[in-house]
């Protein structure tokens, strides 16, 4: 045997174990990905109902101290139910999410940590706690409290809920657009808070996530309502929520497609590989089509059955129909997997075109004849949950379209895995799985049961419906 | 080494920080948790007034413990990744018992009727499972997070003692909150509580210097033993007290319904005491001190800031919530 042969034997010995570390590395990169996924999933549906459905909490509290009318308190007191459940549902989602930064992505607190850590501080100590202490007065403290401290509260839970967003958003946002950071000995240090904080795409990514948590709550709100209308449920407070969730789901979802608009070109200007997956553009062209359906083939690197109008997609971005979209071929090897963002982004859009639809010819039908028929009612009900759906495929495409990069430009998703032995990571992912899809049928089948429960209780107990006994003696 | 160095004082102060949400954490969610474990051996009313009594508090309550991991993570966080890497399993054991009691407490009224009983059990198991695995991993940790075989019962035991302890603060809690039957049930509880705890803190008390010689050094040089002494001194002073006042609750209704409450955390505080001066400096036990594990000054400064400002805040309105609800629990209405 000669020398040579040796030698690349061994390289082949210890090229095979490089690629089995890699395949080791690679699974635990995937299933740390997949859980941290399934989890951040699980947590911002209940975030996304609870952030815009306590102004509507506090819209009915106001609405009834003015007006002296119960329905807006007994619309107050079915939707605090709700919100209760659904708040209970993201502090429990949010407290994993707190531990898991660490056991998934150490590498990412190692790396960007001082640019994280404050944003992440300031989320903690300006808005959960004030949320959650005011949400047990706001819940509980009727009876104990006058009705402007009772008010006073709501407006606290309502602006802790929002601040929270807007930190977090702050950092996501961040992590797409990092500016106002210096690297100073090798490590990532804030160089401009107020850069870092009002980077070049957080106030558009935060509009967009405050008016997508509107829309999930008033499309919440109106399927609900129709749902008890259609059950023949009278109690007045329904049409009141009813009209109310319409008419701000009509007005809030051409303002997010025009949100969403200004939030593609600051893409296109900063993540322009983002964009040329979320169009499905391989090649750089100019007039680009608008791809309504197609099969992004990642293997090929082109699209089958594509249906699409032509020029559409360069006169949206570069509002010239000639304009040149970047193609995924100029960032060969750094652009991320097409299929899930390309999916993702028709998804959204159109869940938002029904929603334009749907809270349009809802509106009219209100104003025209002061209600609306089944048959719109029943479209309604069908669309209660549409916001998670939209939400869940924006949040995808904007995450995945971020890979493979964790921090755009400064750290790869890859480099911030943690060390601990895939197994581990499946056998929890596999448990929390099991306990989301749990969750998720018992909280959207006790939705449901709240509505029917709410009408037997009104049938049952009307003439008491409004005294409530004190909840607390005081010492 | 000195105090206008910030980066000697900075990371000083973020520990102090995070071991004061700690304890508070330990208190606070204790008592909600030990109400969790009783409400195993409790009739459906019974379990409508403890859910009662702990309702407008415990989400606030459990947000101590985000504030704790959160101070980990942003200011030691090499320390947050050596740590929940090595309790991996642990933690994500506690946060499904978390995810299930804190689900549970709103699901149990608000399902079908049929299903309360359920939720009601899972909230047993959650609260259960959340207090073993927080006392799992502090004994794991306290024997430096090895993973021996040993290592893992010291962990199994130091896991009953936390339950034990959760148990007795809850009880001490109900004594304070509820009155007639139930409250003297919650005084047999504590009464059965406050031994098993005694066990386990003396376990715990006896191999924390054994198991390393800094430690072992730490407490019984001369001449700091003799003020060291006085922390088991008064912690047994306490116990005491403890007893004794449980015994007057359950002769008379006039003995002071606060003292159980009020001498537990009085023990939580001298153990936590204890277990801060064993580890200090090191954030990883013998491997990682405070300094060493630090963010960059920058970024503590800032953190230290808002803290300084925000902390007072939080700490004015919790009282004030406790404060709204005071006195007797009642039926929860929204």
């Amino acid at each position: 045997m000669s020398i040579i042969s040796v030698i690349s034997v061994i390289t082949e010995i210890t090229e095979n174990s490089n690629i089995q570390t890699r395949l080791i590395n690679m699974d635990a990169l995937i299933l740390a990905r997949i859980q941290f996924a399934a989890n951040i999933s699980f947590h911002i549906l209940f975030p996304t109902i609870t952030i815009a459905l306590c102004w509507f909490l506090l819209f009915f509290r106001i609405r009834h101290l003015q007006t002296g009318n119960p329905a807006w308190l007994n619309a107050y007191q079915f939707w605090v139910k709700i919100f209760a459940l659904s708040f209970a549902l993201g502090v429990v989602s949010g407290i994993t999410m707190s531990f898991q930064f660490g056991t998934n992505w150490p590498g990412y607190m190692e790396t960007v940590g001082n640019i994280a850590g404050p944003l992440l501080a300031y989320e903690v100590l300006t808005a959960f706690f004030l949320e959650a202490t005011f949400l047990g007065i706001m819940l509980f403290g009727t009876h104990r409290v006058s009705a402007r401290i009772h008010v006073l509260a709501t407006v606290l839970v309502a602006v802790g809920t929002t601040l929270s967003a807007f930190w977090i958003l702050a950092l996501n946002s961040w992590m797409h657009t990092p500016t106002g950071h210096i690297i100073e000995n090798g490590q990532i240090i804030a160089g401009n808070w107020l850069e870092v904080v009002f980077n070049p795409s957080m106030p558009y990514r935060l509009a967009h996530m405050l008016l997508a948590s509107g829309l999930t709550a008033s499309f919440l709100i109106a399927g609900i309502s129709a749902y008890r209308l259609i059950r023949n449920d009278k109690c007045p407070s329904v049409g009141a929520a009813l009209r109310t969730a319409v008419i701000s789901a009509a007005c809030l979802i051409p303002v997010q497609i025009f949100v969403g608009d200004l939030h593609g070109l600051n893409t296109l200007e900063h993540q322009p590989a983002k964009i040329a997956a979320m169009e499905g553009v391989w090649e750089t062209e100019r007039g680009a089509p608008l791809l309504l359906f197609a099969v992004p083939d990642e293997e090929s690197r082109e699209n089958h059955f594509e249906i699409g109008i032509p020029k559409l997609a360069s006169f949206i971005l570069t509002h010239d129909i000639n304009g040149e979209i970047a193609g995924l071929n100029d960032f060969a090897g750094e652009h991320p997997r097409v299929a899930p963002v390309f999916y993702g982004f028709r998804i959204m859009v159109g869940i938002g075109l029904m929603m334009l639809l749907t809270s349009w010819a809802g509106a009219f039908q209100l104003k025209r004849h002061g209600h609306m028929t089944v048959g719109l009612q029943r479209v309604f009900v069908a669309m209660t949950f549409s916001g998670w759906a939209a939400t869940l495929a924006g949040w995808y495409v904007t995450e995945i379209g971020r890979q493979p990069w964790l921090v755009q430009g400064l750290l790869k998703t890859a480099d911030a895995v943690s060390p601990v032995p895939p197994s581990d990571i499946a056998i929890t992912l596999t448990v929390y799985l099991l306990l989301y899809t749990a969750l998720i049928i018992a909280y959207v089948s006790t939705v449901f049961h709240l509505a029917k429960k709410a009408q037997s209780n009104m049938l049952a107990d009307l003439p008491e419906s409004h005294t409530g006994a004190p909840t607390h003696e005081p010492a | 080494m000195n105090l206008h160095d910030p980066s000697y004082w900075l990371p000083l102060a973020f520990l102090a920080a995070m071991g004061l949400s700690i304890l508070i954490y330990a208190i606070l969610d204790g008592y909600d948790l030990g109400v969790g474990i009783l409400m195993l051996n409790a009739t459906e009313a019974e379990r409508d007034r403890m859910i009662a009594s702990i309702g407008p508090f415990w989400d606030a309550n459990e947000t101590w413990l985000v504030l704790s991991v959160g101070l980990l993570l942003v200011a030691f966080p090499e320390a947050h990744g050596i740590v929940l890497s090595g309790l991996y399993l642990p933690v994500t054991l506690m946060l499904v018992g978390l995810i299930l009691r804190g689900v549970a407490f709103d699901f149990r009224a608000k399902a079908r009727a049929g299903l309360k009983q359920t939720w009601d059990r899972l909230f047993v198991a959650g609260s259960m499972i959340a207090a073993f695995s927080q006392g799992y991993m502090l004994g794991r940790y306290i024997v430096g997070l090895d993973n021996s075989a040993s290592a893992q019962f010291f962990g199994v035991i130091s896991g009953l003692c936390v339950m034990s302890a959760y148990a007795l603060i809850g009880a001490a809690w109900l004594i304070l909150k509820t009155e007639d039957r139930l409250q003297q049930k919650s005084i047999r509880w504590a009464q059965f509580a406050l031994p098993a705890m005694c066990t386990g803190l003396l376990c715990v008390s006896v191999v924390n210097p054994l198991v390393s010689d800094r430690i072992f050094t730490k407490w019984f040089s001369f001449p700091e033993v003799f003020l060291l002494f006085t922390l088991p001194l008064l912690t047994v002073l306490l116990l005491i007290q403890i007893h004794r006042s449980l015994l007057r609750l359950s002769q008379t209704k006039q003995a002071r319904a606060y003292i159980p409450f009020l001498c537990t955390t009085g023990v939580y505080i001298l153990a936590f005491i204890g277990l801060a001066y064993s580890f200090f400096p090191y954030v990883v036990p013998d491997e990682l001190t405070v300094w060493a594990a630090a963010s960059h000054v920058s970024s503590l400064w800032i953190i230290f800031i808002g803290t300084i400002i925000v902390l007072p805040m939080i700490l004015g309105y919790t009282a004030l919530s406790y404060y709204i609800f005071r006195g007797k629990a009642r039926e929860l209405v929204y």
